[in-house]
């Protein structure tokens, strides 16, 4: 087959620069070693004047966060007419929001944890002790309070006491005027990479995820050797066929599409729940989708090269 | 995925892990340094790194070093050269030394890549691991990367307006000695300090060499920025007044430009000679090719001339950001450097700077956050600015974000008033300052 014209995007201004530029070095990497001739761009005010020029058949958005992960450029991407290895905007605006994805797949029937979700104007127009009492005494003390959007566990807490509640929530506001508080859920940390096929969306092996110091931070994420990973996940087959059957789920629910992560906890019941999704995952060197890949038998490569011709299609 | 070890235990992405030296422990991905990866987007304006404004040195100068270079003794240029530098160079080091009252020997001048590796081969040759340095409260965020490499315990003593001040010193060597721990030398950088901005004053410097000369601790003199004053000149450097207790650091970075990699470092005899063999050992030697052309450029071009360009170039950046500041931040406490590129911030009490650095980038200015600075976990309320890079017209719009971002952080805060402690957690500092390349 003929060599494709591709243009990874990644960097872009988010908080997440960092993590996408990783990723699209890996994706740009992968695709070469498949005889495909790739671009890498750092999208600016020059995005689209430089992809007119470029002509790509395919663009692949490896970014994360913010204007990537948002729906904006897949948006615009469309609008002017590019193909992109990726799900539609609504998609992945659906997805970006931790409330309203929650929501959505809690409808669908998929266990998420009890939580709430607390704008930054609450504090200010009821109080924050009110507030802060509320969430105590609806989801206790022991609960994981997030940005509203946003990846990699910044601005991510997990509290265990009610003194330190009010740091978290300023954490999480540092990054977002709402905040999502969920009460937390012991138990094994999965992460599902779900990808399109002629026969519709199958969850790869189930990676599970061992940090080192017990919390999957951003450190115990990108620095190599602080998480270990299982793949597949240590979990009974019926355990692991629900796991699979919820990403499927999940990732049917909010309309992604070609690639997508979604990230559960299986309790010691062997439940699993959802924690949030991801439209465009982090292909890094560090990332569970490319251990997810490689485990399902396919090469690195060989998957990318697949989406992007399916996106040219 | 590149080579993983498959054991009983998972997957580990760095079959390596666990064998790292025990000074490894902090070379690690951090959010906040992640962070700084914006800060070299155009759209920021960045007050985080210390780059120097190399524009302002015409290419020209440059060039007609390294065409002489070339054309005369390209050769040699290209080829390795003495440990100790070349010899010259090391001439020409101790013309820009004599400028800061010291007089030496050409053969006690060490040529280093940077400055930066002569700390390095410093705290080598008389660090073992548990051993104290004192240093400023801030210090070089640099300086303190190198000390944690080797393990030491770095031991902050206090500043004000006019430097190190003399009886915290005293006390804080006390304090070390009644703990029964070695102090092996006293790191200081007493001409506009890194982060501080303050220059040790002329009546301080005999007696912080006294105090040290009579507890037998070494002085470990970093002077990037003596030369880069405003105002009138800096005083005497302290190793101007005794030869074999100081080792002094010195730069092309700041009064040429840091892509040479040349620094250097005077030392007495008989560390001159270890300081040697242990750059032998680490690099072989510096530069050739990058002594050289500062070599032609130092006897050809006007550099006197150069370092007054510079010094004109960054008093316009650092009014700029006195005048910002005043104009946008009046409730801040900042210091008012007379050289140097930095300006160090005291926030108010209730504000995190290494918390609150998200919120900056949302908003599209960088700083550093105090902690950067600080081996012991202080300097929360504090962020340093740096004036040297950015435009005064930039500079300005970058102060006007700041006060966005504290503003808004301020606000978040007063949201939550009377809930308990807003303290952040302590988590990791270590290398959480913006790599040296960003602007």
């Amino acid at each position: 087959m003929s060599s494709l014209n591709i243009a990874v995007l990644s960097g872009g201004i988010s908080h997440e620069r960092e993590v996408s530029l990783r990723s699209g070095r890996r994706v740009a990497d992968a695709l070469t070693s498949r005889g495909h001739n790739v671009t890498i761009i750092d999208p600016d005010a020059s995005l689209f004047a430089t992809l007119k020029n470029l002509k790509p058949d395919v663009v692949w958005p490896a970014l994360h966060g913010s204007s990537g992960e948002d729906g904006a450029i897949l948006d615009l991407l469309r609008a002017a007419r590019f193909n992109y290895v990726g799900p539609s905007a609504a998609a992945a605006r659906l997805a970006w929001s931790k409330p309203v994805a929650k929501t959505l797949v809690s409808r669908a029937g998929v266990r998420t944890a009890p939580s709430l979700t607390v704008a930054r104007e609450a504090f200010r127009e009821l109080g924050a002790g009110s507030v802060l009492e509320l969430i105590a005494s609806e989801l206790g003390n022991h609960v994981v309070v997030k940005p509203a959007s946003g990846g990699s566990a910044q601005g991510v807490s997990i509290v265990t006491k009610a003194e330190d509640l009010p740091r978290a929530m300023v954490d999480a506001f540092t990054y977002n005027d709402v905040a999502l508080v969920e009460k937390f859920i012991a138990g094994t940390e999965v992460a599902v990479t779900v990808t399109d096929g002629p026969t519709g969306a199958t969850a790869l092996p189930a990676v599970e995820i061992v940090p080192l110091d017990g919390v999957y931070s951003f450190e115990a994420r990108y620095n190599a050797g602080e998480t270990t990973f299982f793949v597949p996940a240590r979990v009974s087959e019926e355990v692991s066929a629900k796991i699979s059957a919820t990403a499927v789920a999940v990732h049917e629910t909010l309309g992604l599409s070609q690639l997508s992560r979604i990230d559960l906890i299986v309790d010691e019941a062997g439940e699993a729940w959802f924690l949030e999704a991801n439209s465009l995952p982090g292909l890094t060197e560090t990332s569970s989708a490319p251990l997810a890949i490689e485990a399902s038998g396919v090469e690195l490569g060989q998957l990318y090269e697949a989406l992007a011709r399916a996106a040219v299609n | 995925m590149g080579e993983k070890i498959e054991t009983g235990q998972g997957i580990n992405l760095d079959p390596w892990f666990n064998h790292y030296a025990s000074r490894s422990a902090g070379l690690s991905a951090s959010e906040v340094r992640a962070l700084f990866a914006v800060a070299s987007r155009p759209e920021v304006v960045s007050l985080a790194g210390g780059m120097p404004y190399v524009r302002a040195l015409p290419e020209s100068l440059v060039n007609g070093a390294l065409e002489k270079v070339m054309k005369d003794n390209g050769p040699m240029a290209m080829q390795y050269g003495s440990g100790q530098g070349v010899p010259a160079l090391r001439e020409q080091i101790l013309e820009i030394m004599s400028l800061e009252g010291i007089s030496a020997s050409v053969d006690d001048v060490v040529v280093t890549t940077g400055s930066q590796q002569a700390l390095d081969l410093v705290t080598k040759l008389f660090i073992d691991p548990g051993d104290v340095i004192l240093a400023e409260a801030p210090s070089y965020v640099g300086a303190i990367g190198v000390f944690r490499s080797y393990q030491a315990d770095v031991v902050h003593v206090l500043m004000d307006e006019n430097g190190l001040i003399p009886e915290k010193l005293r006390e804080a060597i006390a304090e070390v000695k009644a703990s029964g721990r070695t102090i092996k030398f006293l790191y200081t950088i007493p001409n506009f300090h890194n982060p501080a901005g303050v220059t040790l004053s002329a009546e301080r410097r005999p007696e912080i060499l006294e105090i040290c000369q009579s507890n037998g601790i070494l002085i470990l003199e970093d002077n990037p920025y003596g030369l880069l004053s405003f105002e009138e000149d800096v005083p005497p450097a302290i190793r101007s007044l005794n030869d074999d207790g100081v080792i002094y650091l010195g730069s092309f970075s700041k009064t040429l430009a840091p892509g040479f990699r040349v620094g250097w470092a005077l030392a007495p005899h008989a560390i001159r000679e270890k300081l040697v063999l242990a750059a032998e050992a680490a690099i072989l030697c510096p530069s050739s090719f990058s002594q050289m052309v500062i070599s032609e450029y130092l006897s050809q071009a006007d550099w006197k001339g150069q370092i007054e360009t510079f010094r004109g170039v960054y008093k316009e950046r650092r009014d700029a950001m006195l005048e910002a500041l005043e104009e946008h931040l009046p409730d801040l406490s900042w210091n008012v450097p007379n050289g140097g590129f930095y300006i160090w911030c005291s926030l108010p009490e209730s504000l995190d700077s290494k918390a609150m650095l998200p919120r900056a980038v949302t908003e599209l200015v960088a700083y550093t956050p105090g902690t950067a600075f600080f081996a012991d976990g202080g300097g929360r309320q504090n962020l340093r600015l740096s004036f040297c890079y950015p435009t005064p017209e930039n500079i300005k719009i970058g102060i006007r974000r700041l006060a966005t971002v504290i503003r808004g952080e301020l606000d978040l805060l007063a949201d939550f008033a009377g809930t308990g402690s807003l303290t952040a957690a302590a988590g990791d500092d270590n290398v959480i300052a913006p790599p040296p390349d960003l602007s």
